[in-house]
C-alpha cells in the first residue's frame, strides 16, 4: 500500500486504540472501587447510573472542574513535564500492543497493531524505563520533602523491579525466538492433545508468570508495593503537591500502565488471542478480540483482587524481596529454560 | 527524502541538547539535556538499521545510567553551579575560533566522502538475532570479561558509598 | 540516504561539546555527563560506520562501549558521593588539597 493509505490507516488506528484505551481506563476505575468495595462488604459505587456506571464520567467532571492550584515554590518546567511525561508514556505503550490477527475492511489487510516492530517487547520495556523520570521529576519539582522522599523510593522500586520483570520475559523469548510480539503470540497457537492450549504458562513458564505478576505490580506502584503513594505513609508521596488536571494525568497514567500490563501479560503467557473460532465469517473477525479482552479482563480482577485483600510491603522489605528472592529465581528460570530449549532441538 | 527529513529532525534535537548542556548552570537541566540527546541518537540509530542498538541505547543508557545521574543530583541536592573567574579573552577568541575549526572539519569530511551511502530506512539488519550471532560465537572472549567487568563495578559501587562505621 | 560524511560530522560536533564541557564546567557531575556525552558521541561514528561498511563489528563494539560505560558510571558516582560525604562541595576547584 501507498504512503497515504498507510498514514490514514495509522491515525484511524491510533484514534480508535486511543479512544478504547481511555474508556477502559475509566473503566477499570469504577471496576476497581466496584470490587474492593463489594470484597470489603459493602456497595461501591452504586448512586450515579444504574449500578454507578456513570461515576468515571462524574469523576472526570470533578476532575475539570476543580481549580488548578499550582503551589509557589515549584520548579515550574518540570512541575508541568512530569505528568505530561507519565501519561504520553503510558498512552504510547499501546502502539506495539497486537489485540488480534489481521482483518480486510474494503480491500485493505492491516493487523489490529499501530505497528509491528521486530523490537516490540523491547520497545514496552524502553518506555517502562523512561518512565521512571515522570516519577522522579514531579518528586523533584515540587521542592518539598514528602514528595522527595516519595519519589525517590518510588523511581528506586520501579528501577530495581524493571530488572526482574526483563529477566522474567526471557524465558518466553526463547520459546518464540523473537522480540515482536506478533511472533510471540503466534508460537502459542495450537493444542496439545486437543485440548491443552499451548500457551506459554503452560510450557512451563510458571515461575516467570509469578515474578512476572510481582514485578508488575511493583512497576505499577500498585498493592502489595505501594509503598510510594499509600495515603498513610507519605502524604501522598510524589503527587502530594499536584491538584485537578494533573492529579488526574498520574491517575490515568497509572491505570493506563496497569492496562498494558495487563495486555502484555495475556499476549506473553496466557496466548494472546488464540482460542476457539467458531460461526460466520463476520463473527471470526472479533472472536480473537473477544478472548484477548477476556484474558487482559482476568489479569485486572486479578489486580483489584489482590489490591482488596493484601497488606503492603514495608519499603526494605520490597527491596530485599526484588534482590534476594525474584533475580534469582529469575536466572535460574533462564538457565533451566535454556537447557530445556538446547535439549529439545 | 523523508530520511533526510528524519536525520535533520533529530540531528537538531541532538544538538539542541548538547548545546543546552554546556548552557545550562543547574545540574538537573544538564541531565535532563542529555536525556534529550540520547533519546536522539536512537533515533539516528534506528535510521542507521540498528534497531536492537537502539533499544538497548533507551533501555541502558536513557533509562538507567542517566536515572542514576538523577537520582545522585536529587540525593545530593547539588545546587547551581558556582561561577569561577571567566576571561573575556577567551570567550571573543574562543568561540569564533571553535566554529572555525568545526566548520573546517565538516567540510573536510564532506568533501571526501566517496559516492557510497550508508544504508537508510528499512533495510534492517541489525537484528538481535544477527548481533546475537556475533557476540556469542566470535565475541564470546570480551562478553565474559565485561559480565566479570560488571560485577567488579557493583561491589566497587557499593563499597564506595557505603557510610564509614566509626 | 543521508551520506555518511553527514553522521559523522554530527558525531564531531557531540564529541567536541563533550570535550567543551569537560574543560569549562566546575560541578563534578557535569563534568561526569559530558564524558558520557564523548561515550555517545563516539557510539554514533561506531555505528554510522558499521552501516557504511555493511558489518556487525561496530554495533557489538558499541554494546561493549554501553556496558563499560555503565559499569564507569555507576562507580563514578559512588566516588562522587563519598567525595561530597567529606568535603560537603561539587565543586572541582574546592577539592585541591590532599587533606582536607
Amino acid at each position: 500500500m501507498n504512503l497515504s493509505t498507510f498514514i490514514i490507516l495509522s491515525v484511524i488506528k491510533i484514534v480508535i486504540a486511543l479512544a478504547v484505551l481511555l474508556t477502559v481506563v475509566a473503566y477499570t476505575v469504577w471496576f476497581e472501587r466496584k470490587l474492593v468495595g463489594h470484597i470489603q462488604n459493602r456497595w461501591g459505587p452504586s448512586r450515579v447510573g444504574p449500578f454507578g456506571l456513570l461515576q468515571p464520567l462524574a469523576d472526570g467532571l470533578k476532575f475539570i472542574f476543580k481549580e488548578d492550584i499550582t503551589p509557589p515554590h515549584v520548579n515550574k518546567l518540570l512541575y508541568l513535564l512530569a505528568p505530561l511525561l507519565s501519561l504520553s508514556l503510558a498512552l504510547t505503550a499501546i502502539a506495539v500492543i497486537p489485540i488480534g490477527g489481521w482483518v480486510r475492511v474494503a480491500g485493505i489487510s492491516t493487523p489490529l497493531q499501530i505497528t509491528d516492530v521486530n523490537i516490540g517487547l523491547l520497545i514496552i520495556l524502553g518506555i517502562t524505563s523512561i518512565a521512571v523520570y515522570g516519577v522522579a521529576l514531579a518528586g523533584w519539582s515540587s521542592n518539598s520533602k514528602y514528595s522527595l522522599l516519595g519519589s525517590l523510593r518510588a523511581a528506586s522500586q520501579m528501577v530495581s523491579y524493571e530488572v526482574a520483570l526483563g529477566l522474567s520475559l526471557i524465558g518466553v523469548l526463547m520459546f518464540a525466538g523473537s522480540f515482536s510480539l506478533r511472533d510471540i503470540v503466534n508460537s502459542q497457537a495450537g493444542t496439545w492433545w486437543g485440548w491443552l492450549p499451548k500457551w506459554n504458562l503452560f510450557k512451563g513458564q510458571f515461575v516467570a508468570f509469578f515474578i512476572y505478576i510481582c514485578a508488575a505490580y511493583a512497576e505499577t506502584n500498585r498493592v502489595p508495593f505501594d509503598l510510594p503513594e499509600a495515603e498513610t505513609e507519605l502524604v501522598a508521596g510524589y503527587h502530594t503537591e499536584y491538584s485537578s488536571m494533573k492529579f488526574a494525568m498520574f491517575f490515568m497514567a497509572e491505570y493506563a500502565n496497569m492496562v498494558t500490563v495487563a495486555c502484555l501479560a495475556s499476549l506473553l503467557f496466557l496466548g494472546g488471542w488464540n482460542g476457539p473460532l467458531f460461526g460466520p465469517p463476520g463473527l471470526q473477525y472479533f472472536l480473537p478480540v473477544f478472548w484477548f479482552s477476556l484474558r487482559v479482563f482476568f489479569f485486572l480482577f486479578l489486580y483489584v483482587w489482590v489490591r482488596g485483600t493484601l497488606p503492603r510491603f514495608r519499603y526494605d522489605q520490597l527491596m530485599g524481596f526484588t534482590w534476594k528472592v525474584l533475580l534469582p529465581l529469575a536466572l535460574a528460570n533462564i538457565m533451566i529454560t535454556s537447557l530445556v530449549v538446547a535439549l529439545r532441538s | 527524502m523523508i530520511h533526510y527529513l528524519l536525520f535533520f529532525i533529530f540531528a537538531a534535537f541532538a544538538v539542541a541538547g548538547a548545546i543546552n548542556l554546556l548552557a545550562q548552570k543547574h545540574p538537573i537541566a544538564s541531565a535532563l539535556s542529555l536525556i534529550v540527546v540520547m533519546g536522539s541518537l536512537a533515533g539516528e540509530y534506528m535510521l542507521l538499521g540498528a534497531e536492537f542498538v537502539a533499544a538497548i541505547q533507551v533501555i541502558v543508557y536513557a533509562g538507567a545510567i542517566m536515572v542514576l545521574f538523577v537520582f545522585t543530583i536529587m540525593l545530593l541536592n547539588a545546587g547551581e553551579e558556582e561561577h569561577s573567574r571567566g576571561s573575556k579573552v577567551a570567550m571573543i577568541l574562543g568561540v569564533p575560533a571553535m566554529i572555525a575549526g568545526l566548520v573546517m572539519g565538516a567540510w573536510v569530511l564532506v568533501a571526501r566522502d566517496p559516492a557510497n551511502t550508508p544504508v537508510g530506512v528499512g533495510a534492517m539488519y541489525g537484528s538481535a538475532h544477527d548481533i546475537a550471532e556475533q557476540l556469542f560465537r566470535r565475541f564470546l572472549l570480551p562478553f565474559e570479561i565485561t559480565s566479570v567487568l560488571i560485577l567488579i563495578a557493583i561491589m566497587g559501587a557499593v563499597v564506595l558509598a557505603r557510610k564509614e562505621e566509626r | 540516504m543521508v551520506p555518511l560524511a553527514f553522521y559523522l560530522v554530527l558525531s564531531a560536533f557531540l564529541f567536541a561539546c563533550g570535550i567543551t564541557g569537560f574543560l569549562i564546567k566546575r560541578n563534578i557531575i557535569t563534568i561526569f555527563m559530558s564524558i558520557e556525552l564523548m561515550l555517545n558521541a563516539v557510539n554514533l561514528s561506531f555505528v554510522a560506520f558499521a552501516a557504511y561498511w555493511k558489518v556487525l563489528d561496530g554495533q557489538v563494539f558499541v554494546f561493549f562501549v554501553m556496558v563499560v560505560a555503565a559499569a564507569e558510571a555507576a562507580v563514578g558516582l559512588a566516588i562522587i558521593i563519598s567525595v561530597f560525604r567529606t568535603r560537603e562541595t561539587l565543586n572541582v576547584d574546592r577539592v585541591n588539597l590532599l587533606k582536607l
